[in-house]
């Protein structure tokens, strides 16, 4: 990938290195052991690094589109009318996550105001919005990806350009109506018409931007492109009463506006109000993830390999070649192919590559098959079963006799007395190597095991219940268990023998 | 500024009461003629009396702009109420935006124009009636008289109005409104030989009101400062809750604004307009003794108002002392030498002078007095010699007058008020006049108290609108730099034109609604009544449409002078944050006043059920009713009780979705007010969307006719939604262009069509589970395997689990952990695939479709 220009987005990859740095640790301690040996080299490795990285953290505004041509023309058509002809138009671009929806309507937004720059630079005069500020919107976007449900009122990114502005709006952010107008009228900088003055209520801040909006005409006015990023949740603001207006203005001769929903939401027309309905145009850009295991083969070939530009050629040819024989491999293919089975989602097979990259440092230069395989296995662990890992032989044993309560009960919940009963049987009858710990201690690995989440109460615990009585279910599968126990260090054979069978005493 | 209030309190109640005997009376109507009727303040003891042949200020709908009148009749009903009949005046506001261009001229907020227009109701209650005041005939070439007091109270009239053009006042008018003045002053007299209440008011008041002569002196020392406009609103208000002539409070502003105007005028200078002011007045009539003298102070006043502000305070407080009536004598002098010279300045300067001169300056004064000998018969050096002697006369008066008032302040006042009870006609009025002294610009500035103005009256030419407060800035989209394009191809045309913005020159397949809802109001109109109309349909039938096409045509006709005008409101239930915004809304459109909602609806009821004598019909159109709906139902109740008001004159058109809403959700008393008046529109039929699509593509060549009537079938059997039909063909015209290869022209057809129908209607869960991943597919599979199993549509993920593992096994695959399970469940649930509980259960949530199973089956047997 070429080296990007722009210095805020520059900046913005050092910003995020911050989240990402758990997985790159190994390779920037290599790092700086390898500077002694080969400048040269280790120079390549981190501008590999930062390449990789670059392209798999920062994929929406960066990455390529694969397999969405068709949506891709759709959208730029339908905004390029906007802004030409000035049409208001209404569409949603829906798909489910990490398929692009987002990427898609960067690209086309980056496309157009090329396009128009390159063709007439008299629009360029419009420009009357802040630049847009590409660390702000990783800001943004990061909140959104850590608190996804968690409510933030963080500035989003200013997109006036040229020609068009752009509120972007996020369900995430906009939790309501209000805050959704506020924050476009500080995104069509009309909040200085009011002066410093804050907006006395809500109403008189609709008022004010259907005023605002129905001044206009088709022919006069900047066209407005709408964006509402998680536009499922804005359904269910009161009323749908932001929906209806931005509808309803983009159905009637008033500002040109476009209003782009993103959404991975399938049902999201029956959400919609019948009103709102009826003034949403239906357009409907589907993306769906359809590609094939050798278009698949194809990305991650795309995905890995150096761009032309790379500074150090002979490198970059080495890399590209390995690249191109990794996809050839049969283990490696057999790992894509596992991914690709279990989701097409772009992201998941950046997560891996980027977990694979990590291997990535002086002393071990290229990729190998092994890389990726270790990557793969670790991105598809079982979490639950990995805490089970770690427990004490007591906390196991409880463990176990909690899957053979729920054996005998068909699932039903049960308590502690229950568990430690089972416990106790398990202890007189069979077992030769563990000792007969008090109750007390008993209990304290089962609130140990409650506080891991691997039990659950039914219902939150009363100040008079007592804790013996309440009742449980247990979040392991049986199978989840006996894989963890085949895994579980010195695991007493008494106890491997209790767990495959709850009569084996007998 | 809270005096004032507890004033306005104190003395809101006002008595209406005869003025002497009944002239005559109706024996079979049992009405009774008076000739005067008496307003009386409880709480200050004030008294106005108000004569047959007085222009009056009647309360209008607006607190802040009251109609102008002529009192014509007064008499007692049978019912004992008492009624005045009237001839109306009317403001530049109440003039149709659209007609003021006809003016050419820019009209002073003091002119008002004698109403000819038909359909206003002249019998009026005469509570309605605030105070008197005086409006003055001037021919259409005259320039304004200087009033430099008073302003408030003095109106000129130059034009009539018929509701269609303007024309000069006929002579027989004219005379009529000069006998009027005549009369006036005659009639003042008398009554004082009468009833000497009328000279004793300004001590009564002054007795019963300490509290406001306090505030008056107030003014008094203010009158060269500036004074906030939000005093003047709040006085404004007090005005008119009162009724009460108040009206040198304003004065103040007035003075400064003249002072700002036309700072270099020299006290000498003013006086020799003032004379020529007064020689005009008095020209044709003897001035009455006692109204004059009291004009003359106030005259006084304005003449100081050149000379530094100290002085004429003091002088103004040093009234009784004989000095000060020497210093009159001194002036008068001065004003017997001035209009010599001036007579004589202009008849050299005349040609010289321009034609327009807005600001009052010198120049102003001596174009229009030079124009006035050539106007009025009579000579100017006679009237200037009546002129003088009157003034003689006046001083002489005031000396013995003085003793009656303590203070000067409240007394000039008061007397000044009384002269506009009484003797509003009185040529005396052209002498006021003159001496307000004021631009029209500034003069308007000081009628426009609120900052609350109603956005239809649009101030006059040349006076700076600035937004008084930023909640009344207007935003605006900035525009844009290039041109939109237009249309350069036959599909772009039809793609312009199926935008459902467009809009198109008539409805097509609404005719009969169209006329219904036309008559209906039509009817109500010409009736002067009120009535409320409820329509309904499914969205996308053109109710709104059709609704404004209404409007449009109602407009036009009221507009050629075949219906009465109406005002017409529009509110729509979604754009309202809050059902109870509706009254702020509604009173916003009426009257300009932005108040809370709660005061809103008391404004509204008090609008809708006084009987507003000018008001014109209101035409309400509420969209989206349901939205108005409130637990108490009090919105919709009192929009639809309004209308059943006598003199509401409110028609309102209710629109809502629902057939049976008045029956679903509104209470009886709701639902039996709105009435009976229904409306539905059938959502359209194939046939007419077809008409629809073809008459907007009219003479446009892009569809073939199949694919028109593909797209209408197919839209009218789902829902019959127009806005959906143009969706399609708009979406088709797109598809066409995508497809065509070559630049040549193509036509929308059969497949362009299709092709748009089946991406907006074909259902995506289907395409969403053809291309999720295999997993994805095996777990969708394994749910329905659950469900055949237990029977029941709902299991949880440990059960499904269960199957995937097997469904693996047997597709050969290695089965996934099962935190990889619940990624897959998580994504489908996100999709809405899948209806899924809160993820905290991990394997005890629980799963349900979101679609039919046979849907999945089918999604998934395809490959």
């Amino acid at each position: 990938m070429r080296p990007t220009t722009r210095p805020s987005s520059a900046r913005a990859p050092a910003s995020l290195r911050e989240p990402r740095i758990q997985p790159m640790k190994p390779s920037a301690v290599s790092k700086r052991k390898l500077k002694e040996s080969s400048a040269e080299s280790a120079e390549s490795i981190s501008q590999v690094q930062k390449i990789l990285r670059e392209r798999f953290c920062h994929h929406c505004a960066a990455g390529k589109l694969f397999g969405m041509e068709q949506q891709y023309r759709h959208l730029l058509e339908l905004l390029k009318r906007t802004t030409v002809h000035g049409e208001s138009n209404s569409a949603l671009i829906i798909g489910p996550r990490g398929s692009g929806k987002t990427t898609l309507l960067n690209h086309v937004l980056k496309d157009l105001r090329e396009m128009k720059q390159v063709r007439e630079n008299l629009l360029e005069v419009h420009l009357n919005g802040k630049a847009p500020v590409q660390s702000d919107v990783q800001k943004g976007k990061k909140l959104c990806k850590a608190g996804k449900g968690g409510k933030f009122l963080v500035g989003e990114k200013d997109n006036c350009q040229l020609f068009m502005r752009n509120p972007f709006l996020s369900g995430l952010l906009q939790t309501n109506d209000k805050v959704a107008l506020k924050e476009i009228t500080r995104q069509l900088q009309l909040e200085n018409v009011v002066g410093d003055k804050v907006f006395g209520s809500f109403a008189e801040n609709l008022a004010f931007l259907l005023e605002a909006l129905r001044k206009g005409d088709r022919t006069s006015s900047c066209p407005i492109l709408f964006v509402l990023d998680e536009f499922d949740l804005f359904v269910h603001h009161k009323n749908q009463t932001l929906l209806y207006n931005l509808f309803d203005i983009s159905q009637s001769a008033q500002t040109p506006v476009t209003v782009i929903g993103l959404t991975c939401r399938q049902d999201i027309l029956e959400l919609l109000e019948k009103r709102v309905k009826s003034r949403f145009s239906h357009r409907q850009i589907y993306l769906m993830n359809s590609f094939d295991f050798k278009q698949y083969i194809k990305i991650f070939k795309k995905q890995l390999s150096l761009p032309d530009e790379f500074p150090d050629e002979s490198f970059a040819q080495k890399w590209n070649n390995n690249v191109q024989h990794l996809s050839e491999d049969k283990t490696v293919q057999d790992v894509l192919q596992k991914l690709f089975h279990h989701t097409k989602d772009l992201r998941s097979l950046h997560l891996l590559l980027m977990l694979a990259g990590s291997a990535v440092t002086v002393h071990h230069p290229l990729l190998t098959a092994a890389d990726l395989q270790e990557a793969s296995r670790q991105h598809s662990t079982d979490c639950k079963a990995n805490i089970v890992h770690g427990l004490s032989v007591l906390e196991i044993c409880l463990i176990i006799a909690m899957k053979h309560l729920n054996e005998v009960y068909d699932g039903e919940p049960f308590n502690f007395q229950m568990v430690y009963n089972e416990f106790q049987k398990f202890i007189q009858r069979k077992a030769h190597s563990m000792y007969n710990f008090e109750k007390p201690v008993v209990m304290k690995a089962f609130e140990h095991l409650l506080q891991l989440e691997l039990v659950q109460p039914l219902e939150r615990p009363s100040v008079r219940a007592q804790r013996e009585y309440l009742l449980m279910k247990l979040l392991l599968d049986s199978s989840q268990i006996m894989e963890a126990l085949q895994v579980y260090p010195n695991c007493p054979t008494d106890v491997k023998q209790w767990a495959a069978s709850s009569l084996s005493w007998l | 500024f809270s005096l004032r209030i507890m004033n306005t309190r104190q003395q809101s109640k006002l008595i209406y009461s005869w003025y002497g005997k009944p002239l005559n009376s109706d024996r079979k109507l049992r009405t009774f003629q008076y000739k005067g009727i008496l307003i009386t303040s409880e709480s200050t003891k004030t008294e106005a009396c108000i004569q047959l042949g007085d222009f009056i200020l009647v309360e209008g709908v607006n607190a802040d702009q009251p109609y102008v009148a002529q009192l014509m009749d007064l008499y007692e009903n049978g019912a004992q109420d008492k009624r005045a009949v009237v001839q109306w005046f009317c403001r530049l506001e109440e003039i149709p935006q659209n007609k003021r261009k006809l003016l050419k001229r820019e009209i002073s907020a003091q002119e008002v124009f004698f109403d000819q227009v038909l359909g206003y109701d002249t019998d009026i209650a005469a509570e309605t009636i605030i105070k008197s005041i005086m409006v003055l005939p001037l021919h259409l070439g005259e320039e304004l008289p200087i009033i430099t007091l008073n302003k408030e109270q003095t109106f000129y009239v130059r034009q009539s109005w018929d509701g269609k053009c303007f024309k000069v006042l006929s002579p027989d008018t004219f005379s009529k409104l000069k006998e009027a003045n005549k009369k006036r002053g005659v009639i003042t007299n008398s009554s004082k030989a009468f009833i000497p209440s009328d000279i004793l008011t300004p001590v009564k008041r002054e007795m019963g009101s300490v509290v406001r002569s306090a505030t008056k002196s107030k003014n008094h020392d203010m009158e060269i400062e500036s004074k906030h406009s939000t005093s003047k609103s709040s006085l404004a208000r007090e005005r008119h809750s009162q009724r009460v002539a108040n009206s040198d409070i304003k004065t103040p502003t007035a003075r400064k604004k003249l002072e700002l105007n036309s700072p270099t005028r020299s006290k000498g200078r003013l006086l020799g307009c003032e004379v020529l002011g007064l020689l005009d007045d008095d020209c044709d009539s003897i001035a009455p003794l006692e109204p004059s003298a009291t004009k003359r102070k106030v005259k006084f006043t304005s003449e100081i108002l050149g000379s530094p502000p100290k002085i004429p305070c003091s002088n103004d407080k040093s009234r009784s002392t004989p000095e000060t009536a020497e210093e009159r004598q001194r002036f008068s002098e001065t004003m017997q030498f001035s209009p010599y010279t001036k007579v004589r300045d202009f008849s050299e300067k005349d040609k010289n002078l321009h034609e327009k001169d807005d600001n009052i300056s010198l120049v102003g004064y001596q174009k229009r007095s030079s124009q006035i000998p050539v106007l009025t018969p009579r000579s100017r050096r006679t009237c200037a010699q009546k002129t003088s002697a009157l003034i003689a006369e006046q001083i002489s008066m005031l000396d013995q007058e003085d003793f009656q008032s303590d203070s000067d302040s409240s007394y000039s006042s008061s007397s000044e008020e009384e002269e506009d009870d009484d003797m509003p006609c009185t040529p005396e009025k052209k002498t006021k006049s003159s001496r307000i002294f004021s631009t029209p610009k500034s003069s308007r500035k000081s009628a426009v108290h609120t900052p609350a103005k109603t956005p239809k009256k649009t101030p006059l030419q040349g006076t700076p609108r600035t937004p008084r407060t930023p909640r009344n800035a207007t935003p605006e989209i900035p525009r844009r730099i290039q041109a939109a394009q237009e249309p350069a191809s036959v599909l772009e045309e039809a793609r312009l034109r199926l935008h459902v913005s467009a809009i198109p020159e008539s409805l097509p397949c609404r005719e009969e609604e169209f006329q219904d809802i036309y008559n209906f109001v039509e009817s109500k109109l010409i009736d002067g009544t009120g009535g409320c109309m409820y329509i309904s349909g499914v969205p996308g039938t053109g109710k709104t449409a059709t609704v404004h096409e209404v409007i449009r045509c109602l407009q036009q006709a009221a507009e050629d002078e075949e219906l009465p005008p109406f005002q017409f409101v529009e509110i729509n239930g979604m754009k309202l944050t809050d059902p109870h915004q509706a009254y702020v809304q509604i009173l916003e459109f009426l009257t300009g006043q932005k108040v809370t909602a709660a005061h809103a609806a008391v404004l509204l009821a008090k609008l809708f059920s006084t009987p507003g004598p000018k008001r014109k019909t209101t035409v309400l159109v509420v969209d989206e009713l349901d939205l108005l709906w409130t637990r108490k139902q009090n919105v919709m109740y009192n929009l639809f009780d309004w209308p059943t008001q006598k003199h509401s004159k409110l028609i309102i058109l209710a629109i809502a979705n629902t057939m049976d809403l008045p029956e679903r959700i509104m209470m009886n008393r709701v639902a039996s007010r709105l009435g009976l008046t229904r409306m539905s529109f059938q959502p359209y039929t194939y046939k007419q969307l077809q008409q629809i699509v073809s008459s907007r593509l009219k003479g446009v060549k892009a569809f073939e006719e199949d694919a028109v009537q593909l797209v209408s079938r197919k839209v009218a059997a789902l829902s019959g939604d127009a806005r959906r039909c143009l969706d399609i063909c708009r979406r088709a015209t797109e598809i066409c262009e995508f497809a065509r290869q070559n630049r040549t022209p193509e036509i929308v057809r059969m497949a362009h069509v299709t092709e748009a129908i089946d991406e907006m209607f074909s259902s995506p869960y289907v395409n969403a589970i053809r291309n999720a991943s295999l997993h994805e597919q095996i777990f969708l599979k394994a749910i329905l395997a659950e469900f055949r199993r237990a029977g029941v549509e709902e299991a949880t993920v440990q059960q499904i689990y269960h199957h995937f593992v097997a469904l693996c096994r047997v597709e050969g695959l290695q089965s996934p952990t099962v935190s990889e399970i619940m990624a897959i469940c998580s994504r489908l649930g996100a999709c809405r695939l899948l209806l899924v509980e809160a993820t905290n259960k991990y394997l005890h949530m629980r799963v349900r479709l979101n679609l039919s199973q046979d849907d999945v089956l089918y999604a998934l047997r395809e490959e």
